[in-house]
């Protein structure tokens, strides 16, 4: 191969690097080692973390704990799938092009909106696109944030305003734990609420709208968990005009955060200020179906600078885990799995009221819910973890007003004999 | 014949929707040890009647359906898939085994520290893995790809002036760049300012200058750059920029060039971003996700996302929320954790020799290729490449066959084409990039795939313009997909 290129040896092939920048050691890095010593050595290293396998498990708060069928891995980890790219080349590309096209096709039908994307990073910076693409349809400046939006989606949020011009209004949170719009005028670019909201209330979409197109002004509605999206009112029936959020639920790992799954639908109207790439179905010179990447005219790629977004890369393996997950609930299973997350949260607040614990909130929920303890958090949190409960979300550092105070989320997957444990641990010797 | 099989055993198969029948479902639930409830009564109108558009299948159905779809793709695991830029390299197996630990797969971000102990100080190892290969500081994980990682970087940039009082508004960005980058400083409102290569592909020293002030806040490169050639004059071209108060962003998508022979910090770079996705072998996964790690000089640690680990003195890992002049939070949790593990996994495999071995042999495959190439192909610029290399169309002008021919031909020879008309500065660019992972014989198939395109060009162009030929799907109505889209199925 070096005769041919007409070289010595391959280090001539680096010459162009100037000597004087080329390393003379080699990178202090530890050894390389065998498969099976990394996977002794990785397995150490998840040995020390807990986890929802091993653990009953009540920690939500936008990252859910949900049982995954087995043939979501089995087909999603076939090469043809994880070792693509983006289906640039349509020709040979059409398996990664029709799942993108029925993913687009059950999210619009899950938010009750008209077009979906081919995935973004996640829920937060979902949420955060979302938001740009309403400056841009409005040409307005000021956003209207409600008090619970998931503070992680808020903090995002604010990061990727950072350099432009606008203003931040929050709209205050209601004693039954339900945003109220208030301060919305006719500079207001959309309202921003999550469904369920930070504190598992189900908000009143359909006010929340009337109240924002009152004023001109859109409704976005982000999503954390998505199994809600099939029990509740689909958020595009109730006003909203851009859905976007979180769809880990639907079969993707909790795996520390990430990687997840963004999702954002809208209206056809505002499609060309979405972000991210969009699949749609054309037909090849002999007449047949078949699907490519299409509007890229809004894309970096294209226009550079002027784009919608920056983004390229988005989560194409999460949306295929999503959409394999959907496919296998199809309508029933879904909507019996959405029924059996609020019948296990229901009995879960009926013992936890039981054990004379307090639940703040008036407002309906889902499958998550504010418990104001007797004692502190930090240590019915350390009792609870000692019996094996991971209980939920200490909430003071995110919303001190409500005192000692957990988020907990009750999925399909907790047992009654384990919410029985939860309530005791929760309630202390008093029960 | 019915239309179950096409050809052989390439099938032909339905959506979703249309193989929908009522009643089919292809999980189960476990019967409920708790009251059923009438959600309906208890939610009232917050509650839904249907679900519009969701399909009914039984689960072998959903099975076939997906194997099916799968068999249309191509995929590194079937053949060498020379998409410049994107770095197709074998993606290890053992990454997909480690990644899928219990212990990894089924935590939850905000688990306290304490109990997450093991990823923590993994976290913390694969930073330090990543400064010393790049010559960096520090390094945020937090990035989700290469764009978001451009985009925190620049978000660092411009913290740096900000807390300097220093109001810069523009971002130099040559000609050759990836699309991201523009998009990335526009997304950060700085006004773009694009700087041409000199003929001989590279950005010179005097172009820089003459573009840059005072009120230039950085310099974004791509090094070795998209044409695969090393920025020889980046050295003199930082010290214009810091000499003027500027800072130089490095895209790091081209990063495999160089681990273990060079280091972009060395070099002057200030802030870089990694492509774990490229460099570090975790799969592409049909478009992600990818994972956008980015290093920084010391000056801009201040500024990096929240939360950062840091190890205490008797070596416990813990997030250190608590920097003042940090950009913020940048990701829901921590990132695309499980390709930073991937990423880890790769890293130890490989080691220090094997890191620099696999940059070696990804350059020697490239300039084997091109080597074989030329002459048949228009080679744009005559400086040595890195790891990938650019050819163009120009030799077949008079056949009236063009890149786009030439990439649609190559997937009747069984290869996934090049990356096409990038960088935007060559007319009819084919940008190839074989990777490392690639044999000799190998890559004198594909060039011999390549010659005898060159050679149908000559002789039998329709051959070549009609191609693919023999693909499920050929050449796809692009025009009337953006004309009237159809972005989703709707019942008849």
């Amino acid at each position: 191969m070096l005769a041919a290129i007409g070289v010595p040896a391959i280090d001539a092939l680096f010459e162009s690097i100037p000597a004087r920048f080329r390393l003379t050691r080699a990178l202090d890095l530890p050894p390389a080692a065998s498969e099976y010593e990394i996977l002794a050595e990785m397995g150490a290293l998840a040995a020390r973390n807990e986890h929802a396998e091993a653990r009953a498990w009540f920690l939500g708060a936008g990252v859910h704990h949900h049982y995954v069928p087995s043939a979501v891995d089995a087909l999603v980890s076939r090469a043809e799938f994880t070792t693509s790219y983006t289906p640039y080349q349509p020709e040979i590309s059409q398996g990664t092009l029709q799942a993108i096209f029925e993913w687009q096709t059950m999210m619009c039908g899950l938010t009750g909106l008209e077009v979906s994307n081919a995935s973004l990073y996640d829920g937060a910076s979902a949420t955060a696109e979302a938001v740009l693409m309403a400056l841009r349809i409005s040409k307005r400046r000021k956003i209207a944030v409600s008090a619970a939006l998931h503070p992680h989606y808020r903090a995002v949020l604010e990061t990727y305003l950072g350099a432009l011009d606008f203003e931040l209004v929050t709209l205050p949170r209601g004693a039954d734990g339900r945003t109220q719009p208030s301060a919305l005028d006719r500079e207001t670019a959309c309202v921003l609420v999550q469904q369920p909201n930070f504190l598992g209330c189900i908000e009143d979409l359909r006010t929340l709208a009337s109240a924002a197109h009152a004023h001109g002004a859109l409704l976005v509605t982000s999503v954390a968990e998505a199994v809600s999206l099939a029990l509740l009112a689909a958020p595009g029936d109730c006003g909203a005009d851009i859905v976007c959020g979180e769809a880990q639920s639907f079969g993707v790992p909790m795996g520390f955060g990430g990687p997840h799954l963004g999702f954002l639908t809208s209206r056809m109207a505002h499609v060309r200020q979405m972000p991210g790439r969009l699949v749609g179905e054309t037909v090849d010179v002999d007449g047949l179906r078949g699907y490519v990447l299409t509007l890229s005219t809004r894309e970096q790629h294209i226009r550079r600078e002027r784009a919608t977004s920056n983004i390229c890369t988005n989560q194409g393996l999460c949306l295929m885990m999503a959409t394999v997950f959907l496919a296998l609930h199809g309508k029933s299973g879904l909507r019996a799995l959405a029924e059996r997350n609020l019948a296990k949260a229901e009995y879960a607040k009926a013992r936890l009221r039981a054990a004379g614990l307090i639940l703040p909130f008036a407002a309906p929920s889902f499958n998550e819910f504010v418990v104001q303890l007797r004692e502190p958090a930090a240590a019915v949190l350390a009792r609870a973890r000692a019996q094996g409960i991971v209980a939920g979300l200490e909430l003071a550092k995110y919303a001190p007003e409500l005192g000692d105070a957990l988020l907990v989320c009750v999925t399909e997957t907790a047992s009654r004999e384990s919410i029985d444990r939860l309530a005791s641990a929760l309630a202390g010797a008093r029960t | 014949m019915s239309r179950n099989s096409t050809r052989g055993f390439s099938y032909e198969e339905d959506l979703l929707f249309e193989r929908s029948r009522p009643g089919r479902c292809g999980v189960d639930l476990p019967r409920s040890d708790v009251p059923e409830l009438n959600a309906g009564a208890l939610l009232g109108e917050l509650a839904r009647a249907e679900l519009p558009g969701m399909p009914e299948l039984s689960e072998i159905e959903v099975v076939r359906h997906f194997t099916r779809l799968s068999t249309w793709n191509a995929a590194v695991d079937l053949g060498l898939y020379p998409l410049g830029s994107c770095t197709m390299k074998y993606n290890p197996k053992l990454n997909e085994k480690a990644a899928r630990l219990a212990g990894f797969a089924a935590t939850h971000p905000l688990s306290p520290a304490s109990e997450t102990q093991g990823l923590l100080a993994l976290f913390w190892e694969l930073e330090r893995f990543l400064a010393e290969i790049s010559g960096m500081d520090r390094v945020t994980l937090q990035p989700a790809a290469g764009a978001q990682g451009e985009l925190a970087g620049i978000m660092m940039i411009r913290a740096y002036h900000a807390q300097r009082g220093q109001a810069r508004t523009k971002v130099l960005v040559p000609d050759s760049a990836h699309g991201t980058n523009p998009a990335s400083a526009a997304l950060n409102g700085y006004q773009v300012v694009s700087v041409p290569s000199g003929d001989d592909g590279i950005l010179h020293p005097d172009a820089v200058a003459a573009a840059m002030s005072e009120d230039v806040a950085a310099l974004m490169i791509t090094n070795p750059n998209t044409l695969g050639i090393f920025e020889t004059h980046l050295a003199e071209i930082c010290e214009i920029v810091h000499a003027k108060g500027g800072l130089v962003y490095g895209d790091g998508a081209n990063l495999n060039a160089l681990v273990g022979v060079a280091r972009p910090g060395d070099l002057g770079i200030d802030v870089m971003h990694f492509n774990l996705h490229k460099t570090f072998s975790t799969p592409h996964g049909g478009g992600g996700p990818g994972a956008g790690p980015v290093g920084v000089k010391a000056a801009l640690a201040p500024h990096l996302p929240v939360p950062v680990v840091e190890r205490a003195s008797d070596h416990s890992y813990y997030w250190q929320y608590d920097l003042p002049h940090s950009i913020g939070r940048l990701h829901g949790n921590h990132g695309n954790v499980g390709m930073l593990l991937r990423a880890y996994a790769y890293i130890r495999a490989l080691g220090p020799a094997g890191l620099k071995r696999a940059t070696e042999l990804a350059v020697l495959n490239a300039n084997y290729l091109l080597a074989r190439l030329r002459g048949a192909y228009h080679v744009p610029y005559t400086k040595p490449v890195l790891h990938e290399c650019v050819v163009t169309d120009r030799t077949l002008a008079e056949t009236g066959v063009t890149t786009l021919d030439v990439a649609k031909r190559l997937i009747d020879h069984g290869y996934h084409p090049p990356t096409v008309y990038f960088p935007l500065i060559v007319s009819g660019a084919l940008m190839i990039e074989p990777t490392e992972s690639e044999s000799k014989e190998g890559l004198d198939r594909f060039a011999d795939a390549l010659l005898e395109i060159a050679d149908e060009a000559h002789k039998e162009p329709e051959l070549v313009r009609g191609a693919p030929h023999h693909t499920r799907r050929r050449r796809l109505d692009e025009t009337r997909a953006a004309r009237k889209p159809v972005l989703r199925w709707q019942p008849a």
